[in-house]
C-alpha cells in the first residue's frame, strides 16, 4: 500500500512538471536552422521527395545503420535466450483449433500483405513509409501465418540468409558511396533521376529495399523464436 | 488548445499511465505492457514538439514545391527521431518478452515479488 502511495506521489510530481511544460509550450512559428536546411536542400542534394526519408537514409544514414544493428542484436539475443537444445518435432499443438475463417483468410491475405509491404518500402522516398514500416508489414504476414498454423516451423536458415545478405549489401552501398560519391552512405552513387519518379533519389530506394528485407527478416526471426518456445 | 497541445497532453497522460502501471503491477507481462504505453506517450510528445500549426507533412510534391518548402512543412527532424525510437522500442519490448519467458521457464512465476534472488 505504501508503495502505491509513493508511486502516486512521484507521478503527481511528474504530472506537475508535465503541466508546466504543457502550458508553457508555444509552437514555433518558423523552422529551426537545421530543419530549414533540410527543407531547402533535400530535393537538390538527394532527390528524395520525402524529407524524413532523406534524413534517415542519407543525412543521418550512419545512425540508421546503427539502428539496424540494434535490431539485429535484439533478434540475435532473443534467439540466444530462447534457444533450447532439445530439438522438438513440429507436432500438432494441443490447444484451441484454428478457425476455418482464419486459415482461408490467411491464404488470401498473405500475398496481398507481402505486396503491400514491398510497395511501402519501394516508395519510401516518395510517400510516407519506408524500410522499417515495410519490413514490419512483411513481418505481419509472417505473424498471420503463425496464427493460422501455430505448429508451422520457419526455416531459420533462409531468414538469416536474407538478413545477412541485405545487411552486407547495405554496408557495400555505404562503402561504395565513400569511394564513388561524397561519403559513407552517400546516395549519389546512382543518378538522381527525375524528381518524384520511382527510380529517383539515387541509392535511397535500393537502401530502403535492403533495410525493408532486413527488418522483415529480423522481426520474423524474433516472432519465430518466440513462437517456437511456447510449447516447452 | 491547438492540435499540438492536445497531442502533447495525450502523450504526457500516456507516460504517466504507463509509469503508474509499471510501478504498481507485480506481474512482469503487465509491466511490459505498461512500458510500451509509456514509450508511445514519449513518441507522441516528440511528434507534437515538431508540429507547427497550419503546416503540412514534410513531403515535397506539386502542392509543396521546393521553393516554399521552408514555410510550408512541419519539422521533419523529430519525425525521423521518432521513427528510430519506435523501432528501438520494439526491440526493447521483444527483449523484455524473451526474458520474461525465460524467467517463467526457470522460476515458474512472473510475479516479481516472488523473485527474491538478488534481494537482501
Amino acid at each position: 500500500m505504501t508503495k502505491r502511495i509513493l508511486a502516486t506521489l512521484l507521478l503527481l510530481g511528474m504530472g506537475a512538471i508535465f503541466m508546466d511544460l504543457l502550458f508553457g509550450y508555444s509552437p514555433d512559428t518558423s523552422l529551426n536552422t537545421s530543419a530549414e536546411f533540410y527543407a531547402q536542400n533535400t530535393a537538390a542534394d538527394t532527390g528524395a521527395a520525402n524529407i524524413v526519408t532523406a534524413i534517415i537514409v542519407t543525412f543521418r544514414g550512419l545512425d540508421t545503420l546503427g539502428e539496424v544493428t540494434v535490431l539485429f542484436l535484439t533478434a540475435a539475443i532473443v534467439a540466444l535466450v530462447l534457444h533450447s537444445d532439445t530439438v522438438r518435432p513440429a507436432r500438432a499443438k494441443q490447444g484451441w483449433p484454428v478457425g476455418e475463417l482464419l486459415q482461408t483468410g490467411t491464404r488470401l491475405l498473405v500475398p496481398l500483405i507481402t505486396l503491400f509491404g514491398a510497395y511501402i518500402f519501394i516508395n519510401g522516398h516518395l510517400t510516407p513509409g519506408g524500410g522499417f514500416q515495410g519490413g514490419a508489414i512483411l513481418a505481419s504476414a509472417v505473424l498471420l501465418m503463425l496464427l493460422a498454423d501455430p505448429a508451422r516451423r520457419f526455416g531459420h536458415g533462409l531468414i538469416s540468409r536474407i538478413e545477412s545478405v541485405s545487411g552486407l549489401f547495405y554496408i557495400a552501398i555505404g562503402v561504395l558511396g565513400l569511394l564513388v560519391a561524397g561519403g559513407f552512405l552517400d546516395n549519389r552513387i546512382l543518378p538522381l533521376g527525375e524528381f518524384g519518379s520511382i527510380l529517383s533519389a539515387g541509392a535511397i530506394p535500393l537502401i530502403y529495399v535492403l533495410v525493408g528485407l532486413k527488418v522483415g527478416a529480423e522481426f520474423s526471426s524474433i516472432m519465430a523464436s518466440l513462437s517456437e518456445s511456447e510449447d516447452t | 488548445m491547438t492540435v499540438a497541445n492536445i497531442a502533447m497532453a495525450t502523450g504526457f497522460i500516456l507516460i504517466i499511465i504507463g509509469l503508474y502501471g509499471a510501478m504498481t503491477h507485480r506481474d512482469i507481462l503487465r509491466m511490459i505492457v505498461a512500458f510500451s504505453v509509456a514509450a508511445t506517450g514519449t513518441n507522441l510528445v516528440l511528434i507534437a514538439v515538431g508540429y507547427l500549426p497550419g503546416r503540412t507533412a514534410p513531403i515535397l510534391d506539386a502542392a509543396v514545391p521546393v521553393e516554399t518548402a521552408a514555410t510550408a512543412i512541419v519539422d521533419p527532424v523529430p519525425q525521423a527521431l521518432v521513427l528510430t525510437a519506435i523501432v528501438i522500442g520494439l526491440g526493447v519490448t521483444a527483449l523484455m518478452l524473451a526474458f520474461a519467458y525465460k524467467i517463467h521457464a526457470t522460476k515458474g512465476t512472473l510475479d516479481i515479488s516472488k523473485l527474491t534472488d538478488l534481494k537482501w
